[in-house]
């Protein structure tokens, strides 16, 4: 009687199966509830890790609904590599399949936020671009200007108050108005930062992040919002480490 | 490029560098006090799963009662519009919400 | 560039997981803790804070890199892309050390986060020391495989544990890293006298020693269930295991493991004493 790891590993993950025959207790008894500690040991570790890893979905959510969530999901979708840092790369589709949490529609982006901070945080270091460069460029090399972004830099698009409902779970923020907002992350040091873009200035940013121009990319912008102010935008970028290069061409 | 937007660009630049001319320093500049900040959680361990032994073994259906409405969590106080949307819904509409 | 020369070995003293929420306490005051240990998993991104830190603790610390992720008992062969992983890690850091587990945790693609079990058998055998082969010829260097904790036992089994390790590391040139606290666990568990595992084991091989804490349960039969938590202190007949042991082989590289509810620094540096009280003894009777 051989146990293979395909059958072990199918019983840990569904408790409806009966444990594997072949495994045994000292006296030769089948192991029961000796069998429940791997399967515990991996449901809760692996709940745990989604838990620490989307704290923003726990609160929305409640804790109790939570482990619920996490007991379908950790089952469905465990891990496909060994570095839990960056696990739940599949809890935004979970969310949107998920029969009690589809009415709430801002649940995927707000994760989708989450595992960008995650990314961002294990990003690789970079030094971002001396200001004394960008202030030297003469106005025909500014707007013909591409730049290398650093690799924390993220950008989470969304039809909803994303970056709002974050800080109001986790920084005690007002509550959010159902406005659209794009969350940009940067990594000035070594923790992340967020701040709330209007759709005109997440075009922007997605523009220069797709190899654009400054130009190019203010154009873009300006078509979805006339009245589009880039300094905030670019203050953002400078400030948050993100521009690291001017691209040669 | 019209010539309005190169004008726009330049005094959008001025403007940025001097809101942010307050410190420049980079991750690779950091030095040891930066590393003291928060970390964040989930990680790997080698323990066990403490305590009880049933997680792993109660078939949780969300279906049923045990997706509690009534303690639901802040997703019940964000009152974001759009009719239907904000709050948890259950299968069974039976239920009390 | 990072200098890790310095710290070629582990020393023959206490060291322990290291936590990030103890960085502070860790370089203002290690107490008797002379080295630390990491696990590979968690310094495998590309930068920021947790790499930050470990170049510092590294600068005045020696390190040994205790990987959870590899499954080398799996029956697929070894991830290569988390073995390149590894090798880069241990590339660039020079660590003291490397340990990993003899158990499995990934199969067909999922990753379990457990330690699972395995049948001590002549295939399991053969399996492991290939994987361990290919470890050592990846990383350059010898590795040390620890003991398990377990919770049941597999029928098919042909030999004891014991046996299958010193055979592993006759086959493969690696050492071992014992976890005494593993021993007292299974051995509960297993119905077994702790003492034998200890007296069976080929302790010739061990380069490092773990402890930790775990759980008391119940089987549904009554027998006593022990959980490999690290979420608690060492228990008393552990440390008398552990002290019994250092008797018998010298001192050894002493590890206080603690990864679920983990404490304040002064808790785990206390734990760290404890050991450095069997220790430094026995290091001084081998000095003189």
């Amino acid at each position: 009687m051989t146990v293979s790891q395909t059958d072990f590993r199918a019983a840990v993950l569904d408790p409806v199966r009966p444990v594997p025959e072949g495994l045994v207790d000292p006296e030769g008894r089948a192991a029961g509830k000796r069998f429940d500690v791997y399967r515990n040991n991996v449901v809760v570790s692996l709940s745990n890790a989604l838990g620490e890893a989307f704290p923003v979905i726990r609160k929305l959510l409640g804790e109790n609904n939570f482990r619920i969530l996490a007991g379908h999901f950790v089952r469905a979708h465990p891990p496909v590599s060994p570095l839990i840092a960056l696990y739940g790369e599949a809890l935004p589709g979970f969310l949107e399949q998920f029969e009690p949490v589809r009415s709430l529609g801002y649940l995927p982006d707000v994760a989708r936020l989450e595992l960008a901070l995650r990314r961002a945080y294990h990003a690789a270091d970079t030094l971002s671009l001396p200001p004394a460069e960008l202030q030297a460029l003469p106005p025909d090399a500014l707007a013909e200007a591409r730049f290398r972004l650093a690799p924390a830099l993220q950008l989470v698009e969304s039809d909803w108050p994303i970056v709002s409902i974050w800080r109001f779970n986790m920084e005690d923020g007002p509550k959010p108005r159902p406005v659209p907002e794009t969350a940009l992350i940067t990594r000035p040091q070594f923790d992340p930062e967020i701040a709330a873009l209007t759709p005109a200035a997440g075009t922007f940013v997605s523009a220069i992040a797709a190899g654009g121009s400054l130009g190019e990319a203010l154009s873009c912008a300006s078509e979805i919002d006339a009245g589009f102010d880039l300094t905030p935008t670019l203050g953002a970028l400078i400030s948050g480490g993100a521009l690291i290069a001017i691209e040669e061409d | 490029m019209k010539s309005t937007n190169k004008t726009v660009l330049v005094s959008a630049m001025t403007a940025a560098l001097v809101s942010i001319s307050a410190g420049h320093a980079t991750a690779q500049e950091a030095g040891k006090e930066k590393c003291f900040g928060v970390s964040l959680a989930g990680q790997n361990d080698c323990a066990a799963g403490p305590g009880t032994t049933c997680a792993g073994t109660s078939t949780v259906d969300y279906q049923g009662n045990a997706w509690t409405l009534v303690d639901a969590g802040t997703c019940e106080s964000m009152e974001l519009p759009d009719g239907r949307m904000g709050s948890l819904e259950a299968l069974d509409r039976d239920l009390p919400a | 560039m990072l200098d890790s020369t310095a710290h070629e070995t582990l020393p023959l003293a206490p060291g322990v997981g290291y936590k990030p929420q103890h960085f502070a306490a860790i370089m203002a005051d290690p107490g008797p803790v002379r080295w630390l240990e990491i696990h590979a998993e968690n310094y495998m991104g590309d930068g920021g804070r947790p790499l930050a830190q470990l170049r510092h603790l590294a600068e005045r610390f020696p390190i040994s890199v205790h990987g959870v992720g590899l499954s080398i008992g799996g029956e697929a062969p070894l991830d290569r892309d988390h073995l390149a992983r590894l090798a880069h890690l241990v590339g660039w850091l020079n660590p003291a050390s490397f340990s990993e587990h003899l158990a499995w945790s990934t199969h067909d693609t999922a990753f379990l986060n457990d330690l699972l079990p395995l049948p001590y058998t002549e295939a399991t055998l053969a399996r492991v020391a290939s994987h361990i082969d290919q470890v050592q010829e990846a990383l350059g260097r010898r590795m040390l495989l620890e003991n398990p904790s377990t919770y049941l036992a597999f029928a098919e089994s042909e030999m004891s544990e014991t046996d299958f390790l010193r055979e592993i590391a006759r086959r493969t040139g690696c050492g071992l890293l014992l976890d005494v606290n593993n021993v007292f666990v299974s051995a509960t568990n297993q119905k077994t006298d702790p003492r034998d595992y200890i007296a069976e084991f080929p302790l010739e091989h061990v380069g490092e020693v773990h402890l930790g804490g775990h759980d008391e349960q119940e089987d549904e039969h009554g027998a006593p269930l022990l959980i490999d938590s690290h979420g608690a202190e060492v228990v008393d007949p552990v440390w008398t295991l552990y002290a019994e042991t250092i008797a018998a082989m010298g001192p050894r590289p002493s590890l206080i493991e603690w990864d679920t509810d983990v404490p304040e620094w002064p808790v785990l540096a206390a734990e760290a004493e404890r050991a450095a009280a069997i220790l430094t003894p026995a290091r001084q009777a081998v000095l003189s």
